[in-house]
């Protein structure tokens, strides 16, 4: 019981952080069709900012200051590597972006050294509890909780303000919406920007309870979430929390059953699954697509 | 603006190229060419292999060599930077560089000459090993160190025996890599001899019936230690439960979940640095109480540091423990504390690993291989190599008919988690 217990809480914990990128994959994809692949390491990035803020400044100032940094990076990222390349061919945007994955892993280990760096404790998130004899940080109960509060936030931002009404406008029709006098690069600028502040908030969950950061932490965590957000129907939000959730549950009850080497094969067979047997996710949108 | 982002955008790359061919200039950070990735680092290393091949004069920068010959002999060193296993790598560099510091000439034939270390990263996988092998071949070089991690160096095993070069494994455990190759000598132990050193101390520390064994999933040195460890054990009336992970994993909540629920008495997880820190976080964090036992990888302060202020119950085994030899630790902590580049390889701190004793000592037992054999043909080295002994800071060192190390001892430390230093808990023999 005490057993089955511990895998469900990790699998729930799990799931929240994959949600949290996975909404950054998803939200880009919505509009600008583009496989965000720098995503995970963007994530990577603000947890070793986290590690070296938080040896110079006061937890307090540090926090703020590693989601305003990841933000930024976000919003460079997008202004130098996918911008200029707006209107040449999909394909070329995307090696950008796998190419701009790369950079970050690889200044990662020039600067690391390819050690692991040990992530700081933040006081509150970091402090354990027991509950029904299995010991475990207070993230992995917050986690579910704070991406339901953010996804209510970020749907109530989509319907119902100017901002979201101009993102859904530009991720059903690109060029119309332009026409009609919406600033495109705003648009994506925000989109980006949101992505990132989510990524900069799971890394700070993520990392709470796997401490150690390694120039490919971001990697795996990043392929789970875009797994997750296809499983969900890349484009729909909901959706891909809901993937992450089932990810990150199927992930942890594998790793606690015999079959524990197969929990990575699973996630990409069920890739593969849903690509074939239901290209649109569980709740992805039924528009034809244009690619 | 599109031009003055991509400018932007190529600057920095061009930067971050700038800043470690900048590196190369100092002798003791040739490892940091390596480590930028593997685009800027083989333009660092042309780099490199320009300048010394154009002439021997070149090669020394600054001046400071003190044989008036430019005659230069080659090591090669057959190391990861990059990678899984890059902290682990570079440590061991570490030894190397001490002792090419220490002692940058040495005789051979009547004649001295400058030993210039030449790097080469096998970026801790199987693919790039051969590769990286394969370049110091064409380097040059007279003979090979290293790898850390004996799936790298039974990948470039190969290249070396094909090339007539040998090659000195360092900390490589796995019976394959010296097994059928007459190229590869090591100065280490084996791991069926580690797997029943622990064994041994894991049933009269523990009395352990039942062990929880964890590795990573393809990796030869964890699974090659975890089937000799299960084959031990169960010979001697214990039972196991394994269990391995793909490569990547962070979350090791669930795995360690099961070992206390199988109620297993001791897990052993001979894996590398960087998971290693995980689940031992991750122990701590879920309060466990079983102890952990570790191979040679583990003994790292990066480890050490993960363990601190916790409760976790950790046993490593390794080659060398500090205090084996007051000259060399003392000797080695100054130059860390005196050079950053060494001390942020070493961890950020002047813990010495077992890893960087036996670097050096392997240093010193090419110096030896290179003087007995009396001059720089291969086939002359390939003979003389087998005769050599040489009694190192790790203890007397000597090779066996299959290019083994002969040793009979290992030392197991365990963390001293309020202090944050290793403590030696016993010396164990096999038998």
């Amino acid at each position: 019981m005490q057993y089955a217990i511990s895998i469900l809480l990790s699998g729930v914990s799990l799931g929240g952080q994959y949600a949290l990128i996975a909404i950054g994959y998803t939200m880009v994809y919505g509009i600008l069709r583009l496989i965000n692949f720098a995503h995970g390491d963007v994530f990577m990035v603000a947890g070793l900012m986290m590690v070296y803020l938080s040896a110079a400044l006061p937890l307090a100032a540090a926090l703020p200051l590693v989601l305003l940094l990841t933000v930024l990076l976000g919003f460079l990222i997008e202004r130098a590597a996918y911008k200029p390349l707006r209107t040449a061919p999909r394909m070329s945007v995307m090696i950008s972006a796998i190419g701009v994955s790369y950079l970050l892993q690889n200044l990662a280990t020039y600067a690391t050294g390819g050690l692991p760096q040990m992530y700081p404790e933040i006081p509150g998130l970091s402090a354990t509890v027991t509950i029904a004899g299995v010991s475990i940080k207070w993230a992995t109960i917050v986690t579910p909780f704070l991406v339901v509060i953010l996804v209510v936030a970020l749907t109530q931002l989509i319907h119902h303000t100017k901002t979201g009404m101009a993102m859904r406008a530009v991720a059903k029709d690109f060029e119309t919406a332009q026409l009609m006098g919406i600033r495109l690069n705003a648009v994506i600028s925000v989109t980006f920007v949101i992505g990132s502040f989510l990524a900069g908030v799971g890394s700070c969950l993520y990392f709470t309870n796997y401490q150690s950061v390694v120039p490919l932490s971001g990697a795996l965590p990043g392929l789970r979430a875009f797994v997750a957000a296809v499983f969900g129907g890349i484009g729909s939000i909901p959706g891909a929390v809901v993937g992450a959730f089932i990810i990150g549950l199927s992930e942890s009850i594998i790793k606690g059953s015999d079959w524990s080497v197969f929990s990575d094969a699973f996630t990409f067979a069920l890739l593969i699954v849903i690509l074939v047997v239901k290209p649109t996710g569980l709740f992805g949108e039924k528009v034809t697509d244009k690619v | 603006m599109k031009k003055v982002l991509a400018m932007i955008l190529a600057l920095s790359l061009v930067l971050s190229l700038a800043a470690c061919s900048g590196g190369s200039g100092d002798s003791t950070s040739g490892g940091d060419a390596q480590q930028s990735g593997d685009s800027s680092a083989s333009g660092g290393d042309a780099q490199q292999s320009g300048d010394s091949s154009a002439s021997g004069g070149d090669a020394q920068q600054g001046g400071d060599s003190s044989a008036p010959s430019g005659d230069t002999v080659r090591i090669g060193v057959f190391e990861p930077s990059t990678g899984d296993s890059g902290p682990g790598g570079k440590q061991e560099m570490l030894g190397m560089q001490y002792a090419n510091k220490e002692t940058p000439t040495v005789e051979i034939g009547g004649k001295t000459y400058n030993v210039e270390l030449v790097y080469a990263d096998n970026g801790s996988t199987s693919d790039k090993a051969p590769t990286a092998a394969a370049e110091l071949v064409s380097k040059g070089v007279s003979l090979v160190l290293g790898s850390y991690g004996s799936g790298v160096s039974m990948a470039g095993g190969p290249v070396f025996n094909d090339a007539g070069l040998c090659a000195i494994g360092v900390t490589c455990t796995n019976p394959g890599v010296t097994a059928g190759n007459d190229y590869y000598f090591r100065i280490c132990f084996l791991d069926n001899f580690q797997a029943q050193v622990l064994v041994n101390f894991a049933q009269d520390k523990f009395s352990a019936k039942k062990a929880y064994l964890l590795g990573e999933l393809g990796n030869e040195y964890d699974q090659g230690l975890i089937t000799f460890f299960e084959q031990t054990f169960t010979s001697a009336g214990g039972e196991v439960v394994k269990d391995s992970f793909p490569s990547n994993t962070s979350d090791f909540t669930t795995f360690l979940n099961k070992a206390v629920s199988v109620g297993a008495d001791v897990i052993f997880c001979p894996v590398s640095i960087a998971y290693a820190t995980q689940i031992i976080k991750q122990a701590a964090s879920m309060n466990l109480e079983i102890p952990l036992l570790g191979s040679d990888t583990l003994d790292s302060n990066k480890v050490l540091e993960a363990a601190q202020g916790s409760g976790v119950q950790l046993y490593v085994s390794t080659f060398y423990q500090e205090g084996g030899s007051a000259a060399f630790d003392d000797g080695i902590k100054a130059w860390l504390n005196e050079d950053s580049t060494a001390m942020t390889n070493n961890g950020g701190n002047d813990t010495i690993a077992a890893v960087t004793a036996m670097g050096y000592d392997a240093y010193y037992v090419a110096l030896e291989v290179l003087k007995s054999a009396g001059s720089l043909d291969l086939a002359a080295i390939k003979a003389a190599l087998p005769g050599v002994t040489y009694t190192g800071v790790s203890g007397a060192i000597g090779f066996d008919a299959t290019g083994d190390a002969v040793r009979d001892t290992a030392y197991i430390k365990t963390s001293d988690n309020a202090n944050g230093v290793w403590t030696l808990e016993t010396v164990q023999t096999a038998s």
